[in-house]
């Protein structure tokens, strides 16, 4: 066991600094960060001093190194563009997109799974017809698209919602500001969350509905009938149980592509989360957010998959022997 | 059927509370104004950054000595007179008024202004260049200061609307001397933190999301009406338009183009429009023996008769009305019309003439035409991408074939700086609202602090020494001739393909007023209610 997670760890490591590699390469690519940070009339001499003085002109393995000994030791550098700690300032952003991908994904879970089930046990239902066939639309429109009809018709036809931002908040930690508290920190959910949402759940609905129906096939639902089990105690109790392994899979992987790809929702609704702090740092060129952003995201992915890889060596006792120490 | 009506009827009530919540928004106080722009102030220290937004929210928590004025001209601030010292003319002496108070309750004294002086002359500060003509300041007494430069420059005083007084007793206690040093990698107090004069006071600021400002009641001004600003920055176009139709702001400051026509019919909201501070043009390498890019073994822009051809084909009123949907003003000059040296002579423009213009071309030693690249930015400029493909198309009529290679500013500018261009679009701001800066950056043969963005390397000694001339010509009249024989030259050669000035555009509430700030520094202390 100790071998088997110790090596997944030192797997994870690996993958965490061949990401930091590819992104570094990448950054070369982005552009000049000085012509951002620097007025008009800077002279040419003085805007080389400052390339040189952010290192930009040392050597590609030199800038790599420099950027991953400060790493390790929790040092991202300061931000190009807003001149604050990186570390700081994704701590500050975390919160909210954190807030946001636990509502949507939870509001996606549990109407995807009441969605999928009903769906499954009414296939020829009205109903569930129009259901499945709105689902394309979910999986069809883009988000940016989504977000801004709903912002047309929730905020400004209907004044109901706010169209941007995340409301007041209140402070729980010196970083963590929490919206939930607040009415308006509540109402401001609702839209970028929908918006979030809406692809998760028709996924999770789909994928539900295809796995229940499988189920419904097997021979041991048919026992279950034959022993004249109560159909609420055969749905529930031995069907929708045997679905959600893959479905649970699925939704963990989903969580962190919730948080990885918030971006586009975030810049539609002026969402203050790490995404549109992402993005607002590619246009001016930002490589310590950048770099700390994309290091970030590549750990919640590591993460999850180290938990997920662990949790299937307790779960199937396969793996043990394989991973016994025998060769 | 048990999931629908369970779930629609959730969140119908979700939304109820959520439009009684609305409702209470929108019953804002009267003096309160809600204000949205595109981006965020970078950061609050007043002499790091010389950036728009920036400086924009800076003006209402730091004063400058000079004020630019909606008009253009300069008025008093915390300077109350100004002026060239009679015996010495390296030497501009500056009046500090009297009576004003930092929020934190110290007076405002002449060392204050030294001080600041010497911070915005540090080596991290972004407002360097500007006052790079300038040697040292000094106290006379507690409310003159005398500020020595490296000779007569008698345009200094117009380098200053952006010069922020600070506090040098709060500066040294909070150890922010300079300001923020990327190398030394530390926070810096100033980012964050106020201490200024102006007409409010910092409440609170969370970057990127939210600044809200109250009124400083011992401002030594008249009190504005605006008693709170709340600023938020919205990235995104159609969420910033939309929070102002639904009435969650009061003021946009940065209208996208194409939305300008449809708000000025929305009832209950005002659009006013005002020319910017920004002239958009092409330039192109006049200089080098062959084009990087070229099909052809010479250079072509280096050739009289191919510049001619490519002013000829270009049709500005289409472009004004197609791509910028009217707002914008064509003109020929590569100067905004309120800036010294502007004559509607110089500015004004034919229509095109493509048969002539590929005449030309083909007389020029082209008979099959030429191709090059064109370099332009698709995130900097109103429309900049879209311009230049209206260019490409009107080019290719006088059979010259451009190539658009359309990329981010972070790209784009690179090339311009480098020499690597061989054609490529430009916006370029004249701040201290004079042609000498335009000849210093973007005419005078590259070399020192002069033609850094003067990529198509034209070179004439006999301008250069107008010039340079310039920066000390204190009898105005006869430097307003120089400058005018200067940009004859400019024009006859046509080194610089003049489209437009920008046109800004603000939209508010009904019942506020607000003019357009030639710098786009809109101030809340301005606005006045109906």
């Amino acid at each position: 066991m100790l071998a088997y997670s110790l090596r997944r760890v030192l797997q994870s490591i690996l993958v965490m600094l061949v990401v930091a590699l590819i992104s570094f390469a990448l950054f070369r690519f982005v552009g000049d960060p000085v012509n951002s940070m620097v007025g008009q009339e800077t002279s040419l001499a003085d805007r080389e001093a400052l390339r040189r003085q952010l290192g930009l002109y040392d050597p590609f393995v030199v800038q790599f190194w420099n950027f991953i000994t400060r790493a390790v030791q929790g040092d991202f550098g300061i931000s190009y563009r807003l001149q604050e700690p990186v570390m700081k300032l994704i701590l500050s952003r975390l919160p909210a997109t954190l807030e946001l991908a636990l509502v949507s994904g939870t509001a996606a879970f549990i109407l995807g799974v009441g969605f999928g089930v009903y769906t499954a046990l009414n296939r020829r239902g009205l109903a569930s017809n129009g259901i499945m066939t709105l689902s394309l639309i979910g999986v069809s429109l883009p988000t940016f698209l989504i977000g801004v009809l709903l912002i047309w018709v929730f905020a400004v036809e209907l004044k109901w919602l706010p169209s941007f931002g995340r409301g007041d908040t209140v402070a729980l930690t010196s970083w963590w500001t929490t919206g939930f508290l607040t009415p308006s920190g509540r109402a401001s959910l609702v839209l970028p969350a929908v918006t979030l949402g809406l692809y998760q759940m028709t996924l999770i609905m789909r994928l539900v509905r295809a796995e229940m129906l499988e189920v419904l096939r097997t021979d041991y639902v048919k026992f279950a009938r034959a022993r004249g089990l109560s159909q609420r105690a055969i749905h529930f109790g031995h069907a929708l149980k045997n679905t959600m392994v893959p479905v649970i899979t699925v939704m963990g992987l989903q969580l962190g592509s919730i948080i990885a790809f918030s971006i586009i929702t975030e810049t539609v609704f002026q969402w203050p989360g790490i995404g549109s702090l992402f993005i607002n740092s590619v246009k001016a060129v930002d490589v310590p957010v950048m770099a700390a952003y994309l290091m970030m995201i590549a750990a919640i992915f590591v993460i999850i998959n180290l938990i997920v890889d662990i949790l299937y060596y307790i779960v199937d006792p396969r793996l043990r022997l394989d991973g016994g120490g025998k060769h | 059927m048990t999931h629908m009506p369970r779930f629609s009827r959730a969140t119908a009530g979700l939304m109820l509370s959520a439009a009684t919540l609305a409702l209470s928004l929108t019953a804002a106080d009267a003096n309160t104004i809600r204000w949205a722009r595109s981006a965020d102030a970078l950061t609050l220290d007043p002499h790091s950054q010389n950036e728009g937004p920036t400086s924009t929210l800076l003006h209402h928590i730091y004063e400058t000595l000079v004020l630019r004025e909606t008009d253009g001209s300069l008025t008093p601030r915390l300077a109350t007179e100004w002026s060239i010292h009679p015996e010495d003319p390296s030497i501009w002496v500056f009046k500090i008024r009297e009576g004003v108070k930092f929020h934190d309750g110290a007076d405002l004294t002449a060392e204050d202004v030294v001080f600041s002086f010497n911070r915005v002359k540090a080596e991290s500060s972004g407002f360097r260049a500007l006052h790079a003509a300038a040697v040292s300041a000094e106290a006379v007494d507690d409310h003159t200061v005398h500020i020595k430069t490296n000779g007569p420059s008698p345009l200094y005083v117009q380098n200053l609307t952006n010069f922020f007084i600070v506090d040098k007793d709060w500066a040294e206690k909070n150890n922010v001397v300079e300001p923020q040093n990327f190398a030394a990698g530390e926070d810096n107090f100033a980012v964050r933190n106020t201490n200024g004069t102006g007409p409010y006071k910092l409440v609170s600021r969370d970057p990127e999301v939210k600044t809200v400002l109250t009124l400083n009641e011992n401002h030594w001004a008249e009190k504005p009406q605006v008693t709170e600003v709340i600023y938020t920055p919205i990235a995104e176009a159609a969420t910033r338009v939309a929070a102002l139709l639904s009435g969650e702001i009061d003021f946009v400051q940065d209208v996208p183009v194409q939305d300008v026509n449809r708000l000025q019919e929305t009832p209950g909201v005002t659009v006013v429009n005002g020319p910017e501070n920004r002239s958009i043009f092409f330039a192109y390498d006049v200089s080098s023996p062959k084009l990087r890019s070229g099909n052809v073994d010479d250079n072509p822009f280096a050739k009289q008769a191919v510049r001619d051809a490519i002013h000829m084909s270009i049709d500005r009123d289409a472009i004004k009305q197609v791509v910028m949907r009217g707002q914008s003003q064509p003109g020929a000059m590569p100067l905004p019309p309120f800036a010294n040296g502007w004559t509607a002579e110089l500015d004004a423009y034919d229509k095109p003439d493509y048969a002539k213009a590929a005449e030309l071309v083909k007389e020029a030693g082209y008979p099959n035409g030429f191709s090059f690249d064109m370099n332009c930015s698709n995130d900097r400029y109103l429309n900049d991408e879209a311009i230049c493909q209206a260019v490409v198309a009107m080019l290719s009529r006088a059979n010259i074939k451009a190539n658009l290679v359309s990329q981010s500013r972070n790209l784009h500018f690179p090339l311009i700086e480098k020499r690597e261009s061989d054609f490529y679009l430009l916006g370029w701001g004249v701040p201290p609202f004079d042609s000498q800066y335009v000849f210093d950056f973007l005419v005078h043969t590259p070399g020192g602090s002069y033609g850094s963005y003067n990529g198509g390397q034209y070179s004439n000694p006999d301008l250069d020494k107008k010039i340079e001339a310039l920066a000390t010509m204190t009898d105005l009249e006869a430097r307003n001739a120089s400058i005018a024989e200067i940009w004859k030259v400019v024009m006859d050669e046509k080194i610089i393909l003049n489209i437009h000035n920008q046109v800004l555009a603000y939209a508010m509430k009904d019942g506020i007023n607000l003019a357009v700030h030639p710098e786009n520094q809109a101030n809340m202390s301005t606005v006045t209610y109906k």
